[in-house]
């Protein structure tokens, strides 16, 4: 391994610019003469929208403009789609309603955007928007997933009951006959907490249109700035592709919430257009958290088989999951094949069924937050398989390594063919790393001094890479996922690499450089990578599901596989050679078995000077591009485990120790992998003890500011020992699985486990606040009263 | 309109603004100096935070009339020249960075939390000291690592207890 290849931990390139205020993220582009937008949005969860009388805010000094949904609508500006079909179990379509851009009709959840104020400055702009009298026929609302099915409010006039599809999966028959001879069964009910995603960065969007040639500019805070301009441009009818340019500069963290298009840069990019000036928006914090997509918010009833000795015979799950106001662009999938095709867990369950409702409610939309799906079922799983073990009294190490797939490939139940793993060892190491054996005397120790000690297991898995694309086309997706990369070779040598991949704090320029150094032989300082800006990179899928490392360097290692069989060819001639003996290793070319060699920057030059190879045979120039599709899904897997201690007085549970061992296949950056589990595992510690998006009964958001929506903070996490077993990814030419997401997806349940281990009661919702710690210790220390 | 004029970044500045101007909108619009970032509205998430005569400051908690013959750094004046401050290069060293977007607030309340502390605060005093920097990447982890090696490296005498 070189100093910065494939497993070196590289410090970052990025990071000079970062910690010298050098950063250019959305909000500090300015383009002359830019005018800014505030958007007026409903205050009810529920209304109809009779008229807006713009009147006194045109008076205003700066106003420029006030439009509605009537004037997209005249525009002909279309409505926010859903991007993946869901079918229900009667085979019928799912209910899936556009999102308008603004209101147009009913406002459907606080936060919808009922109209937009362009002014001067965005003091005047605020102040218009205020100005605005909006006559508003008030609506009951339905917030509650559980009542919206049988409420008499209807959200959509073509979505009855509140219902998006009522779905299945797996085989209802086989798992009843499971059920049927089961020794044990244990039953859970869970919900799965409501949460807002808060990237440090709001979402900002910078729209400029240019009357000379009729094209578009926006810069914009997305994970994907090429699926942006395409929803754009063919369902929206904003602009045409090739007029409009969407740029992503440095983002300030995504965690899915920037995956989507939303209102505000679809309408920003019109407007510029309209009033014939740039046009900023930058969201507040509060307007973040009702308008930016939420994550998770499901309620779950199910129940695992076991035969006599713990082996797990069938697994039944019946899930509600809550959309919020209309579809978001990638929401339907969410609860579908990236929650219930990962019930199976890392167990070996011969027959599963499960059941979700998709509905409706006067909420803001809820879409993919990191783990999307993965995390929901991970819960269910693994809370289950806990309570289990321990209703049957049987380890429940021992519980999970008894059912563990061990034999690979392994077709589940549930779509995925898991294509190779070594779950026991992560369990095991993750067991020594934490001193598993020595539990008993440390919660001996804390029971001495009046505290309550507690260990739980996750054993996670997610599906990453999402592949291939006509696989998830069949499934109903409306996009292929592969990825794309050019390696363009300048004629000094170094290399530019554009990637459709999108940076908003993976390293990105760090990891990529690291591939194409080591392939290239050359420095990592003479690799860019160039990322973000439509114009610049022809087209790509994006960044999230942990999708980048194992796809996006994947189409780069394509890429640089031409770049070299090419690079060879010419080199063959300059060194007079048959292209057969030519050799390729550490940066230089040279014959086989002879001494004479060239190196890597003289054939790059030589491509481009074109005197010395025929160029009838050779084109000149050093340029490749390659498209890659994985033929499946990554499949990463691995152990955490919480240790807590709990004072029964206040309800105050301290993580005392949290140990992850992880399977990502090849890592590429140790220093940079280690860094995504722990903030992974920080999300995944905000859902089990304090975030939650608590909604009262008329549909405010109680929670939205961080007055109201406890963000973790440094105080309220551990260090955290991490470590890596690796059984390479057998999918994709360098081996990675993707770590992106693993910390958040497998930290409520090790949290969750480990607090009901220590009560010795499994009833404690999520987040378990010191509030309700506390209740449940004296339900616990009632019962055991009893 | 006001005048208010104050020394940023070792440079005098002056510029006439509305009376309610913060002084976050001050350097990020009249100044452009956008390293100082704004994440949220309630000065919880320390995103903004600059030194304003020596102490830490969260830039949107203060009006720029207030800082009136004041010398204000921002995390553009830190680093000497090309030289980053030594807490900018332990942020780099010990990977405390990943969007980037409240580092610029991290590393100014870090550089505080060691002149307030001195000599190398201890992994509890910075967690607890960190209680006003919202940061979603990374954990806090790496952070505090390069918290106390940055200090470490700042080379500021140990007091005899915090304050």
């Amino acid at each position: 391994m070189s100093e910065t290849g494939i497993g070196a931990r590289v410090r970052r390139k990025e990071d000079r610019r970062f910690v010298t205020g050098a950063g250019n993220y959305t909000d500090d582009v300015n383009i002359a003469g830019q005018a800014h937008a505030v958007f007026r949005r409903s205050e009810h969860a529920h209304a109809a929208v009779k008229s807006v009388d713009a009147s006194a805010a045109l008076a205003l000094p700066g106003v420029l403009g006030v439009f509605t949904g009537d004037d997209l609508a005249a525009d002909e500006v279309g409505a926010l789609p859903a991007g993946w079909m869901i079918h229900s179990k009667d085979g019928s379509p799912m209910n899936a309603p556009g999102h308008p851009c603004l209101v147009q009709g009913k406002a459907r959840y606080v936060g919808d955007p009922v109209a937009v104020v362009i002014a001067e400055t965005q003091a005047q702009a605020r102040a218009g928007a205020e100005a605005l009298e909006v006559d508003y026929e008030e609506l009951d609302a339905v917030i509650d997933l559980t009542e919206t099915q049988s409420s008499s409010v209807l959200l959509h006039d073509d979505a009855p009951k509140n219902t998006c599809y009522e779905w299945e999966l797996g085989d209802k028959a086989a798992t009843e006959a499971a059920f049927a001879k089961a020794h044990h069964v244990t039953r859970l009910s869970l919900t799965n907490n409501r949460l807002v995603p808060n990237a440090m960065e709001p979402r900002a969007a910078l729209a400029d249109y240019d009357a000379g040639t009729g094209s578009y500019t926006l810069y914009t805070t997305s994970q994907n700035p090429h699926v942006a301009r395409l929803v754009m441009s063919a369902f929206l009818n904003v602009a045409p592709e090739h007029k409009l340019r969407v740029i992503a500069p440095d983002v300030g963290g995504g965690f899915g919430s920037k995956i989507y298009v939303y209102p505000e840069e679809v309408v920003c990019t019109w407007a510029s257009k309209k009033v014939g000036r740039a046009v900023k928006w930058t969201a507040d914090r509060t307007e973040s958290f009702i308008t930016d997509a939420h994550g998770r918010d499901h309620a779950t009833d199910a129940q695992l088989a076991m035969d006599e000795r713990g082996r797990i015979l069938g697994f039944r799950v019946r899930t509600t999951a809550n959309l919020g106001a209309y579809p978001s662009l990638f929401a339907t999938c969410v609860p579908t094949y990236l929650y219930a095709t990962l019930l199976s867990g890392q167990y070996d369950i011969p027959a599963i069924y499960a059941e979700v409702d998709a509905v409706y409610t006067n909420t803001v939309p809820v879409d993919a937050y990191r783990g999307a799906g993965r995390p929901e079922a991970t819960f269910v799983v693994e809370r289950i398989v806990e309570v289990a073990a321990r209703e049957m009294g049987i380890d429940p190490a021992t519980f999970r390594k008894r059912n563990f797939v061990k034999k690979f490939p392994h077709q589940t139940p549930v779509i995925m063919t898991y294509d190779a793993g070594d779950y026991a060892a992560s369990l095991n190491r993750a067991c020594d790393l934490i001193d598993y054996k020595g539990f008993n005397r440390r919660r001996r120790d804390s029971a001495r001094n009046g505290k309550l000690r507690g260990i739980g297991f996750s054993n996670y898995i997610e599906a990453c890479g999402i592949a291939p694309s006509a696989a998830v086309g069949s499934l109903g997706a409306g996009v292929g996922l592969w990825e794309s990369a050019e390696v363009r070779v300048n004629p000094t040598g170094n290399v530019e690499v554009l990637t459709g991949s999108h940076s908003h704090g993976q390293g990105h320029e760090t990891t990529f450089a690291q591939l194409v150094a080591e392939r290239l032989g050359i420095g990592i300082d003479q690799v860019e990578i160039v990322h973000g800006d439509t114009d610049k990179v022809q087209f790509g899928m994006g960044t999230y599901g942990s999708r980048s490392g194992a796809v996006g360097m994947s189409a780069i290692a394509k890429a640089l596989d031409k770049v070299e069989a090419k690079a060879k060819k010419i080199a063959a001639h300059l060194l007079e050679a048959a292209e057969g003996d030519i050799e390729f290793k550490d940066g230089t070319f040279s014959v086989t078995g002879t001494d004479k060699s060239i190196s890597f920057p003289e054939v790059s030059l030589s491509a481009y000077v074109a005197h010395k190879f025929p160029t009838s045979e050779i084109e000149p120039g050093l340029k490749e591009g390659a498209f890659y599709d994985p033929s499946n899904f990554t499949f990463p897997a691995g152990c955490h485990i919480c240790e807590v201690e709990i004072d029964p007085a206040t309800g105050v549970t301290d993580i005392v120790n949290w140990v992850a061992v992880d399977d990502f296949g090849v890592v590429v950056n140790p220093m940079i992998v280690e860094g995504q589990v722990h903030g992974g595992i920080a999300q995944g510690v905000g859902q089990a003890l304090l975030e939650n998006a608590v909604y009262d009964s008329s549909g405010q958001l109680l929670t939205a500011s961080y007055m109201d929506y406890c963000m973790p903070r440094a105080d309220d996490l551990p260090d955290f020992t991490v470590d890596t077993t690796v059984t390479p990814c057998p999918s994709n030419p360098l081996g990675i699985k993707g770590c992106g997401e693993a910390g958040a997806i497998a930290a409520p349940a090790a949290v969750i486990n480990a607090i009901t281990d220590a009560l010795g009661h499994e009833e404690i919702a999520m987040p378990a606040t010191p509030q309700a710690v506390w209740r449940a210790a004296q339900v616990a220390a009632r019962e055991a009263a009893e | 309109m006001t005048t208010v004029a104050m020394t940023v970044n070792g440079d005098s500045v002056s510029a006439d603004v509305e009376p309610r101007t913060l002084l976050v909108q001050f350097l990020r619009e009249n100044l452009l100096l956008t390293g100082t970032h704004v994440g949220c509205d309630t000065s919880q998430c320390g995103a903004c935070v600059v030194h304003v005569n020596g102490k830490a400051v969260k830039a949107c908690t203060m009006l720029a009339v207030q800082c009136e013959g004041a010398e204000v750094t921002t995390i553009e004046g830190l680093a000497d020249g090309d030289a980053l401050h030594p807490m900018q290069a332990a942020f780099q060293e010990h990977h405390g960075l990943q969007c980037g977007f409240c580092t610029p607030g991290m590393i100014m309340s870090a550089v505080d939390i060691v002149n307030r502390h001195g000599g190398a605060p201890d992994e509890a005093t910075i967690r607890k000291q960190l209680d006003g920097n919202i940061c979603r990447c990374t954990g806090y982890h790496n952070i505090v690592k390069a918290v106390a090696a940055g200090g470490a490296a700042m080379d500021v005498p140990a007091r005899e207890a915090a304050e």
